[in-house]
């Protein structure tokens, strides 16, 4: 049984805020105290997202944000340099998103170690198939306590959501409209039908809704038809001055309440 | 290495350990539908009949086997140039874009996108979206549209949107992503034509099979010339590595056919301006694809450099790497140099000016002696006349 500071925060009964934060960003050493700002906001956990040179589901948001990191000189070592540090500070539970080609690179059963010696509790490999999970990673995740998250769209279908649900260790990250990070496009009909049809589908796991959520109202709507939200290219676009605490602060609030 | 085959070295998505659909669930359903309909539309009686007729009609085909007499003569060995230079758009390309906008049409959808590097494919699919009257999108980097301007403007004239990726590094690495993202965001009008033997399965092996008839035309064309339906050598460029995948199928299984894949490896393998992914890739995921690719350290693509914007990728088709890795293929990396010198070389002899693509694969030939009594056939891939203004400028002709 996976049980980690991430499996440990879901069972809770509560709507959940996740904010995605691009590792090394704007600073290559801001990491640790952009988590620690967001923990004390009462964010619930964060996606640490490691930067990729070509992040093909994310939008021009973290696109631009991770390159700016990875011209900072961010590496996978100076990630797990970082999560160690954020770790000896905070229990937040960290959820690790990058691309499988890095972790291919650096050694898949060495990175899952890794992952599990620094603190690391969940993951999201976007473009990681389930049979290879399933052939390959699912027992290497369980060997190091790691909870794996599955994205769903409009368009998988209710057996697919079954299946994504049996094997969601961690959340099940709801994509709330057919785009990519970043959008954001309003909810309709079809919106809510989706959701319905989830709410129906998807028994055992939680169901946490991303893309496009960057404003009060976007924030309420969809936590009113989930168990959270995620937001990401909002909240990196609002570290836009020098003075990051600040920054946070004024994003979380505006969040929670309407301006 | 008995009966290798195409169609069994192509199994459940891979060639061996190559291949495969690594892509992000917003894409999944996209993939699914055409990976469950590719092959009935291909093999039904309508699509083999419309697709023949446009090969035969529009684009011209079968494209000669040319025996080249003087570069025989030149190199002591027989010489035969696969003419696709001599195709509508003037390359190969045009081979895939009008097999995948029938696919397209038949799976009802409206809206067409594609991302181009040097415009070639960019070209070739524009051309087939005013011939079927489709919406037409080309995702191109900011860095090619500058430097191809003329294919920008051909593109623009048969109607398409020429839309700059802003992205990383500008160039074709880029425009491939913002595609991708085009599809996630319009997952049921629009269809993905891609332009090589890559990305996420089934990409390279449908366009391998809208390619073969290059290598179908050769059998014949063969046998007639050299009273035996295969060479002793087959030669072809590679940057994603759809007109080597067109040359080499009929061939793939015949252990007598040698198989060279020329690849550009810029200003050289080690000078860090290269595109020799064949030479120093390693396994990795680019696009959708398990595959060869330029990679630092970190695992972060690198971007390659060629003269040639059509072999200017970092990764390469899942069907080379295995080829490449299995010995099956002999890799040959030809630098700048070496290909500008055997583009003025073909058009002194044979009065071809060849693409900048296809003189990496001609550059072959002093690279390998072959023996007299030898059959070699070189895939002319296409014309030079979209590398005009780097000729005049590298042969003073000006
Ligand atoms: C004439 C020509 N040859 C070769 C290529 C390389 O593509 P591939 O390796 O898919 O054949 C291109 C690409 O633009 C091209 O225009």
């Amino acid at each position: 049984m996976i049980d980690n500071n991430l499996t440990r925060v879901l069972v809770r009964d509560k709507k959940f805020l996740s904010i995605y934060v691009t590792a090394g960003y704007p600073k290559l050493n801001d990491t640790a105290h952009i988590v620690k700002q967001l923990a004390s906001k009462q964010v619930d956990f964060i996606e640490l997202g490691m930067p990729f040179s070509d992040p093909m589901a994310d939008g021009p948001v973290i696109q631009e944000t991770s390159s700016v990191a990875i011209n900072n000189g961010m590496t996978l070592s100076l990630y797990f340099e970082q999560v160690e540090e954020i770790r000896s500070k905070s229990s937040i539970p960290l959820v690790f998103m990058g691309y499988y080609n890095q972790i291919i690179c650096y050694g898949i059963e060495k990175f899952y170690q890794k992952c599990e010696e620094c603190g690391i509790d969940g993951l999201i490999i976007p473009d990681l198939p389930m049979t290879e999970y399933e052939n390959e990673h699912q027992i290497l995740q369980e060997k190091y306590n790691l909870s794996m998250t599955f994205l769903i769209t409009p368009q998988t279908s209710n057996e697919r959501l079954q299946k994504i649900d049996k094997l969601t260790t961690g959340f099940i990250y709801v994509v709330s409209s057919n785009s990519i990070t970043g959008s954001t496009k309003n909810s309709s009909n079809q919106t809510i039908d989706y959701l319905k049809r989830i709410g129906q589908t998807v028994t055992k796991s939680q169901k946490i809704v991303g893309f496009g959520i960057h404003d009060h109202e976007t924030f309420s709507n969809a936590l009113a038809h989930n168990d959270g939200a995620i937001i990401g290219s909002a909240f990196l676009k609002s570290l836009n001055s020098d003075n990051l605490e600040t920054d946070i602060n004024n994003f979380i609030n505006s969040l929670k309440q309407t301006s | 290495m008995n009966n290798i085959t195409i169609q069994n070295l192509y199994k459940d998505g891979y060639y061996g350990q190559f291949g495969g659909a690594y892509i992000p669930e917003l894409l999944h359903s996209n993939i699914e539908e055409l990976k469950q309909n590719y092959l009935d539309i291909i093999d039904s009686d309508e699509f083999q009949k419309e697709f023949k007729s446009l090969l035969k009609d529009y684009v011209g085909r079968p494209t000669p086997l040319y025996f080249a007499k003087r570069l025989s003569q030149q190199y002591n060995t027989n010489i035969f140039l696969k003419r696709e230079d001599l195709n509508h758009t003037g390359a190969h390309k045009i081979n895939n874009t009008i097999g995948q906008i029938l696919v397209a049409k038949h799976l009802g959808k409206s809206r067409i996108i594609a991302e181009t590097g040097a415009g070639q494919h960019g070209v070739a699919t524009a051309t087939v979206c005013a011939l079927m009257n489709l919406e037409c999108i080309i995702y191109m980097g900011e860095i090619d549209i500058a430097r191809q301007a003329p294919n920008v403007a051909k593109m623009k004239m048969l109607g398409a949107t020429v839309v700059p990726a802003t992205s990383g590094s500008k160039t074709l690495k880029d425009a491939t992503n913002e595609a991708i993202r085009d599809w996630i965001n319009h997952p049921e009008n629009t269809y993905y034509i891609i332009g090589s033997v890559v990305g996420p399965d089934p990409y390279p092996d449908m366009v391998a099979r809208f390619q073969s008839i290059i290598s179908i035309e050769m059998e014949s064309q063969l046998l007639e010339k050299t009273n035996r339906n295969y060479p002793d050598h087959i030669i072809a460029c590679v940057g994603g590595g759809s007109n080597a995948a067109g040359a080499f199928y009929q061939f793939i299984g015949n252990e007598k056919v040698t198989l060279h894949v020329a690849e550009a490896s810029g200003k050289g393998i080690e000078s860090g301006e290269t595109a020799a992914t064949g030479a120093i890739g390693t396994l990795g995921v680019i696009h959708g694809s398990r595959t060869l690719l330029m990679q630092d350290e970190n695992g972060q693509i690198i971007e390659p450099y060629s003269i040639s914007a059509g072999l200017d990728y970092p990764g390469i088709g899942p069907l080379h790497a295995e080829l490449i890795c299995s010995k099956r293929a002999t890799l040959h990396s030809i630098s700048d140099d070496e290909a500008l010198i055997s583009a003025l070389n073909i058009t002194k002899k044979e009065g071809i000016i060849p693409a900048l693509e296809s003189s990496h694969a001609l550059a072959v030939l002093n690279k390998t002696t072959f023996s007299p009594s030898e059959n070699v056939v070189i895939n002319l891939s296409g014309r030079g006349d979209k590398d005009m203004a780097t000729y005049l400028n590298q042969f003073n002709l000006i």
